[in-house]
């Protein structure tokens, strides 16, 4: 055995804690984070993709999928939920199917959101932050969405569904629930349903290499322009 | 990065270091190239209010209390003073009226949503937030909203109580988690003003260094669960002292309300601890105080124990000990001493083999390594072995056994600093970050060593060719260090000393750094607590003359280990090979502190060696360690009840402190020793704690020129026996270290703005004075190994005796090879085990683990036994049934278990075979 | 009114339904900037983008070029791209990402080759579902086209692209906290020194990071020259610029705008721009560059779009986005509200950042609902002197990133402009906007 991190921790040294093999996720889930994993020079580069997979796979971040995101990138599971609480689309409380998030800010607010998010919290019978009884709908406060221009703008499931009124708002929940837009808003969770195709890596030996190739082509061509100058100097004199 | 060495005074400074000077208020100030400004201003002595700084942690730069102005290009703008380097020539304002705004606005901003709950407040009277506040703060709050709240507390731990409300988000608990202590188990959870310290749910932060995140905390958000109301700093008496719960010494200041212990601090101790300590030496105090001690002496009347009065107890301690010596004084064994102080150590020592003559004395219990190796192998300090470039781990799971000397080496191993190489039987804490770990079956550790140094040697089966060349590339050059201690009880410490010794003699610049846990083992054994020793690192036979002069008698010869003793006083069918003189049998055991039942690895053997002898003296604190055999017992002072001094691992030695009055009628150890030996008629000689450290001072060659006076100049961090040499002397900082009463409360700290100087040992020159010390003894300069020129045997005064080197030989015994059905075990420790520190500390009580044996897959797969199922392990003498899990870290054919822990279905101690030099078995089917 | 018939560099193709697909791409001189580029040198390339003087448009504006040369004795190891868009009333990368997806890849193969990396990530948005999957399409379409992957279009030069999703939180924008997050971290802005990432970026190596705009604009940079860029705009604000145009305006939405010859009147008025102010009412204030800028009155708006002139006037371009409020808006509300953004959005580290932004947005709500008192403002302007000594511009700050002294701005602003209306919220005891 030679090199670090040696992959047995060995007799379990901690009382608690030592990160358990993958056994939430899927099979599936786990194979296609290996995957994501293998993108980066370090495997904790992959620990935000991972959670939107186990998100994928949930529906949010529960707290198996959060030990299981730890140990396949090495990491302890606290600060996988440490770092995943800190953003806003990582979700480690239960949400609905579908995240009806409604941007109050600044242009929104001018446009009219609060207004729209009073009328959402009075149509679903949820305060912000609140899941309906069905578990159909979470409604979220959001700040800005970048879709300004159509105020106020409101995303489900981060799918932009355009300015909505008070009414279009009613329709689009009906939809929701009816399943009527499933193909345009998957389910809370997914996110980026295209998968990669590409097939180069570039790992960290590599970039090292290219860096290195890079400087001695840089500096073989400064030369080369500097010989150049010189002569065009010389030519000229 | 974590290890904040460099950053500190005395660490492996040149004397030509870099320095930059610039303008601090208006005074050319000099600081360290690179330092910190916050460092070099506190060391200049400007001290700048902080929260999230620690000098022994990365600066974050967060609270944004440090602000200064500093001038620049685009003029003078604030700056964190913990983030920003002195630069040369650079302008420095810490009192102007923005920087005055600036520290104002940030107290503010931190009590916006800090609770007003100082009354109720564990930290209240010590808070930083509190002092600073007053200090530099706003008069008064403007904040009328709301505050924040939270559930409160939460335990995030067993001993650690966090309330999130009074949380200032420092940071400074989370990095010491994650980068001292490598256990990222806490962490920020959330964003923004919501933002709390946390663990994951329903994972506790279970980290043998949890309560060091308490002392830290500059508010009272993490509080600790034994200390938890108990309390007010304002009614706290403190002592300086050093933790002897193991060898590594940490400096701690002993907090006490009461004549009870209410709570240890780390001080920090460059060389040593740099302010942490474990939970166990935080937290074990709770037994001095509750533990059921004993306060009276007992004589065993018609099976019971009988308090008397010390005298009667002493007469008849005198008695039992004068007819067990009738074949000779080998008939009296002394057991144990590893929890006396330097004094008691020698008081006891020179008791036996000064006035009783009697050599068979040993305060191992059968769990050390050979006094010869352990004293004679060229040491190394702490600093030496996280300054090495490489450091050979041949010892047990350091966090477990020496959890702060794994921090050390940690730090410096994750921050690319050292190599480590392990050599170990299992895996470790320190195997994930190990350069190389090297597995052995018990047995084979000697070979092994052979393997790295000579590469014609034959490599121990089972050895990867690959990691013994990275192994030997790692150890080929720069600066060794080998950590040596025992990687399992169930193999013989002469098998283990001799990888050391095989080491040594092929690289005679490499240093040994011992890895023995108890207490004050090492000063147990420099003042002569082995066989074939006497006080100072000496020979017996080289150092019988010198001794023979101020003691009534000096041994004849070597006399018996903890082993032998046992098996003497078993009798003909323990007894055996090995024995140096089989006609005296030992007929009394003296139990120093210690319960061989409890301790030796062996518990057969212990058990027949107490039935066997006629008669059992026990010098005992606690009822929970008391032998049932004991005829006499005999009550002691505890940690913390007695002044005195201790020697850590690296042969430092610093002063207890005494903070509480010994209950009932316990006595201090030299002083028992010194009564016992005026009720056999003899004067010990010894009258007083003093006396006897300047006898010591005076006898024993390696504490040569250790007088009081030194000892007292070097204050927290003492000094390193045998002291260095060329001018004997002890170095003075010419300034203190950075003082961070935020870092490290203690003795030292709060109360030392402006310092006495503080001493190093002036092997690591610090750059200042060097105060040539009166040499006590006689006249000569000590050579470089402590040895004295001239002095010829026979006529004239004997010479002073040289200290032991390296030995030639230390009987190692031979491994039979096994069979392929016989499996070798190991037996390895646990920081909290069923010993008596942990049992009577409620809260670390509730912390024992109880482990499965671990049992390499393969060996479990051809059993057919599952994971977590049941085995069968046999030894020639024994058997005990247990659940196994698989270990791939482990051998084939090795199986681990760990010693002195609850095991459903036995205690892995029946199954030691300490005659033996490794313990055989063979794993079946229940 | 003046708009100028500058040509369209960035939004050129956005006006067809299939923008996004290589075949529109194609059709319309896609990839031509990269292979040209690829038959240059390294340097020659960079030189073409610093010949342009292109502004970064993630929102510090500086020099496109000088950010890479100073790398030129550092070799680079990851380009990184900046599109994390989050600063309220900025959408313009959302545009870009999901109308011209293709042209993003070819600025950055564009970078990369100028830069010689070989490895880069684009940091996207989380809430870009369908950027991240038009972006992720582009790029596998362009590794079947030749162009991403392995000695791109045979020119020996190979580089990796991979499409990294955000989760969620503004403070990823922040270079150094878009390079935490990216390392797999929650997304605290790393203390300076250093400044740049440029000396230790991702993993502690060189790397570069520019707005997913930057990189728009280089295929274009390289058809056309640098020259040809530079020509455009004035002073050191050359070329065209996208505004994201927002609030009171008849025609909100993304304009591409030659800077400085355009001003904010006919940015807000045009009518093939922003249309004028809806419903007759007037122009009350307008916030020229994001919501850390301070804000401009009605007198400032024949300011030209230029960086140079809007700092002048004592506010920022920033992250070009324009947002137009009318005369019945509630100045304490916005500015309540924009407060309100900056506390949730806070990273939590900096003591006067995380407190000072929630007591900050208390104090507002207060005052907006109805019980604020006289020494509020007082203690409002003291509150964010505390986190940005002396409330000038450029602010000075008292913590590690600029999000908070960013902070102050719009209260500040909104207190010197209209302390009339929050002296009317305090003695009326509400908002008389209703
Ligand atoms: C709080 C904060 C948020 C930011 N948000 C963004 C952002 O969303 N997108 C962006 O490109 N730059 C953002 N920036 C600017 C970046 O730090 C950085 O300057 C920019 O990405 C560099 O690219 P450029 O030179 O191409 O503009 C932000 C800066 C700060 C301080
Ligand atoms: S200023 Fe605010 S956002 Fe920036 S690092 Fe500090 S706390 Fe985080
Ligand atoms: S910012 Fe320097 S001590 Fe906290």
């Amino acid at each position: 055995m030679s090199g670090p991190p040696s992959p047995s921790p060995g007799p379990a040294p901690r009382r608690a804690g030592a990160p358990p093999a993958p056994s939430h996720l899927s099979a599936e889930t786990v194979e296609r984070a290996r995957e994501l994993i293998a993108l980066y020079p370090e495997a904790r580069s992959a620990l935000i993709p991972l959670c939107h997979l186990a998100q994928e796979q949930d529906g949010w971040l529960r707290p198996e999928a959060m030990a299981d995101i730890a140990a396949l990138v090495g990491v302890t599971p606290a600060e996988v939920y440490g770092t995943a609480s800190f953003y806003d689309m990582l979700h480690t409380e239960p949400v609905g199917t579908h995240l009806v998030s409604v941007c109050t800010n600044i242009a929104c607010l001018l446009g009219g959101a609060a207004e729209l998010l009073e009328h959402a919290e009075t149509s679903l019978g949820v305060n912000v932050g609140g899941t309906t009884v069905d578990g159909a709908i979470t409604l979220e406060e959001a700040e800005c969405l970048a879709d300004c221009d159509r105020a106020p703008c409101v995303q489900v499931n981060h799918r932009y569904v355009g300015a909505q009124t008070p009414e279009s708002f009613d329709r689009l929940v009906a939809d929701l629930r009816t399943g009527a837009r499933a193909d345009e808003i998957p389910r809370h969770g997914t996110l980026v349903r295209v998968r990669r195709s590409v097939g180069l890596r570039a790992g960290r030996d590599r970039v090292v290499a290219e860096r290195a190739a890079m400087a001695a082509a840089q500096a073989a061509r400064a030369e080369e322009a500097a010989a150049a100058a010189a002569g065009r100097k010389e030519g000229s004199a | 990065m974590a290890d904040r060495d460099a950053a500190r005074p005395g660490a492996g400074q040149d004397a030509a270091e870099a320095t930059v000077t610039f303008t601090l208020d208006g005074r050319e100030v000099t600081a360290r190239k690179g330092e910190m400004l916050i460092a070099a201003a506190e060391r200049a002595g400007t001290f700048i209010p902080r929260f999230c700084y620690h000098p022994r942690m990365s600066s974050v730069g967060v609270c944004r209390m440090c602000l200064v102005e500093v001038s620049g290009p685009r003029g003078a703008t604030l700056q964190p003073s913990c983030f920003i380097e002195a630069t040369e020539g650079a302008v420095v304002d810490t009192l102007s009226d923005k920087v005055k705004k600036a520290q104002d606005g940030v107290l503010e901003f931190l009590l916006v949503n800090h609770p007003l709950d100082c009354p109720v407040c564990d930290k209240g009277g010590e808070c930083p937030l509190q002092d600073q506040t007053l200090a530099y703060g706003p008069g008064e709050s403007r904040f009328v909203e709301e505050k924040r709240h939270f559930e409160k507390p939460i335990p995030v731990s067993e001993l650690v109580l966090l309330d999130r409300e009074r949380c200032i988000q420092c940071s400074r608990c989370t990095r010491f988690a994650s980068e001292v202590a490598g256990e990222a188990q806490i962490d920020f959870i959330g964003r923004g003003e919501e933002i709390e310290v946390n663990t994951f749910p329903d994972l506790p932060f279970s980290s043998y260094f949890s309560g060091n995140t308490v002392q830290i905390c500059p508010v009272g958000a993490l509080t600790a669960a034994p200390y938890r109301f108990a309390a007010r700093p304002w009614d706290l008496d403190q002592v300086e002292s050093t933790c002897t719960t193991c060898a590594v010494g940490c400096r701690v200041a002993v907090q006490s309300s009461a004549n009870r212990v209410t709570r240890l601090l780390g001080i920090d101790s460059d060389p040593v601890n740099h302010g942490w300590l474990c939970d166990k030496g935080r937290f074990a105090f709770e037994a001095v105080n509750d533990g059921d001690r004993v306060t009276e002496p007992m004589v065993r009347i018609d099976g019971e124990l009988t308090p008397v009065t010390w005298h009667e107890a002493l007469e008849r301690v005198a008695d039992g000990l004068r007819s067990a010596a009738a074949d000779g004084p080998e008939g009296i064994g002394f057991i144990g001493g590893a929890r006396l102080t330097n004094e008691g150590a020698y008081a006891w020592t020179k008791l036996a083999k000064g006035v009783l003559g009697t050599d068979s004395v040993d305060a191992q219990l059968g769990d050390g390594l050979p006094a010869a190796a352990v004293l004679g192998l060229p040491r190394a300090t702490i600093d030496q072995a996280a300054t090495a470039a490489t450091v050979v781990l041949l010892a047990g799971d350091l966090r477990e056994e020496l959890p702060v000397l794994y921090l050390r080496l940690r730090s410096r191993v994750v921050g690319g600093d050292l190599s480590l190489v392990e050599l170990s039987p299992q895996a470790t804490a320190s195997t994930p970050f190990a350069s190389v770990s090297l597995r052995y079956r018990p047995g084979d550790a000697a070979g092994l060593a052979r393997a790295m140094v000579d590469d014609t040697a034959s490599l121990p089966a089972g050895t990867d060719p690959a990691a013994l060349a990275e192994a030997r590339r790692l150890t080929g050059s720069g600066p060794v260090v080998v950590v040596i201690g025992r990687p399992s009880l169930a193999e013989d410490g002469r098998l283990v000393a001799e990888a050391a010794r095989i080491l040594a003699e092929a690289r005679p610049d490499c240093r040994f750094l011992p890895a023995l846990r108890r207490g004050n083992v090492l000063g147990a054994l420099d003042m002569g607590m082995a066989p074939g020793v006497l006080p100072g690192r000496v020979d017996l036979d080289d150092a019988r003359a010198w001794f023979a002069r101020e003691w009534d008698t000096v041994p004849e010869r070597a006399g018996r280990d903890t082993v032998g003793m046992l098996r003497s006083a078993a009798g003909p069918a323990a007894g055996g090979s090995g024995d140096p003189d089989p006609t005296v049998r030992v007929r009394a055991l003296v139990l120093l502190g210690a319960d061989p039942t409890g301790d030796l690895p062996d518990a057969r053997l212990a058990g027949e060696g107490l039935d066997g002898a006629e008669f059992v003296v026990q010098v005992a604190s606690s009822t929970a360690a008391l032998s049932t055999r004991a005829d006499v017992v005999l009550p002691a002072a505890e940690a913390h009840e007695r002044p005195g001094t201790t020697t850590n691992i690296e042969g430092r030695v610093t002063r207890l402190g005494q903070k509480l009055v010994p209950p009932g009628q316990a006595w201090p150890d030299w002083m028992i020793a010194a009564e016992l030996a005026s009720h056999l008629d003899a004067d010990l000689g010894l009258d007083s704690l003093h006396g006897v450290w300047d006898e010591v001072e005076r006898l024993a060659p390696a504490y040569r020129g250790i007088t009081r006076s030194v000892l007292e100049a070097a204050g927290g961090d003492g000094v390193v026996a045998p002291l260095a040499t060329s001018g004997v002397g002890i170095s003075r900082r010419s300034v203190p270290g950075p003082l961070d009463p935020i870092a490290f409360p203690g003795v030292e700290s709060v109360e030392r703005q402006g310092a006495p100087p503080r001493a190093g040992f002036a092997e690591s020159p610090t750059a200042v004075t060097t105060a040539a010390v009166a040499t006590g003894g006689e006249g000569g300069a000590a050579d470089a190994s402590g040895r004295e020129d001239g002095g010829t045997e026979g006529d004239g005064p004997p010479a002073r005796p040289p200290l032991l080197g390296v030995p030639a030989d230390l009987g190692a015994p031979r491994v039979p090879p096994t069979d392929s059905y016989t499996s070798r075990l190991v037996a390895s420790r646990r920081l909290y085990d069923r010993g008596a520190a942990v049992a009577a500390s409620p809260a670390l009580a509730a912390l024992v683990p109880e482990p499965p044996v671990r049992v390499n897959p393969h060996d479990l797969d051809d059993l057919g036994v599952a994971p977590g199922g049941d085995v069968l392990v046999r030894t020639a003498t024994a058997s005990l049934v247990a659940p196994a899990v698989a270990d791939p870290s482990l051998p084939r054919k090795v199986v681990a278990a760990d010693f002195n822990l609850p095991l459903a279905g036995g205690s892995i101690a029946d199954l030691i075979d300490a005659t033996a030099p490794v313990t055989e078995l063979r794993l079946e089917t229940p | 009114m003046a708009v100028t018939d500058a040509p369209r560099i960035v939004t050129s193709r956005i006006g067809f339904d299939d923008s996004h697909t290589l075949e529109r791409f194609l059709a319309t001189g896609g990839y031509e900037g990269l292979r040209k580029a690829l038959t240059m040198t390294p340097e020659a390339v960079a030189h073409e983008v610093d010949a342009a003087s292109l502004l970064g448009r993630g929102g510090a504006g500086f020099p496109a070029g000088r950010k890479w040369s100073m790398l030129r004795k550092n070799p680079v190891s990851y380009l990184v791209v900046n599109g994390d868009e989050s600063e309220p009333a900025t959408f313009k990368d959302h545009l870009l990402v999901e109308r011209d997806p293709h042209q993003l890849v070819e600025g950055v193969l564009i970078a990369a080759y100028a830069l010689q990396v070989s490895q880069v990530f684009v940091f996207l948005r989380g809430e870009f579902a369908l950027g991240l999957e038009r972006v992720q399409a582009a790029l596998n379409d362009a590794y079947a086209h030749g162009a991403v992957g392995e000695d791109i279009f045979g020119s020996g030069f190979s580089v990796d692209v991979v499409l990294h999703p955000g989760a969620g939180a503004y403070i990823c924008g922040e270079e150094t906290a878009l390079l935490e997050s990216l390392e797999g971290k929650r997304g605290f802005p790393r203390i300076k020194p250093p400044f740049f990432p440029a000396a230790i970026g991702l993993y502690g190596e060189p790397t570069v990071v520019n707005n997913v705009e930057t990189m728009s604009n280089l295929p274009w940079i390289i058809r056309h020259g640098g020259a040809a860029f530079a020509a455009l705009g004035e002073g050191r604000s050359t070329g065209t610029r996208l505004f994201a145009l927002a609030g009171h305006v008849r025609n909100p939405g993304v304009f591409e705008i030659e800077m400085v010859k355009t001003t904010f009147a006919d940015l807000i008025h045009a009518p093939v721009l922003g249309g004028g102010i809806p419903h007759g009412r007037e122009l009350k204030a307008f916030i020229p560059g994001g919501v850390s800028a301070p804000w401009f009155g009605p007198d400032q708006i024949d300011l030209p779009l230029g960086q140079d002139e809007v700092a002048a006037a004592g506010s920022m371009l920033g992250s070009g986005s324009v947002v137009v409020m009318d005369d019945h808006t509630c100045a304490v509300r916005a500015a309540w509200r924009i407060t309100k953004f900056f506390s949730r959005e806070s990273c939590g580290q900096c003591t006067p950042c995380r407190e000072g932004s929630g007591w900050l947005e208390r104090i507002m709500e207060r005052i907006e609902t109805g019980s604020g008192r006289e020494e509020d403002l007082d203690l409002l302007l003291d509150v964010c002197d505390n986190i940005a000594p002396g409330l000038t511009w450029p602010p000075q700050q008292t913590t590690i990133c600029v999000l908070g002294p960013s902070i102050p701005s719009s209260i500040g602003s909104a207190i010197q402009m209209f302390r009339d209306e929050f002296l009317v919220h305090i003695k009326e005891g509400g908002c008389p906007y209703g």
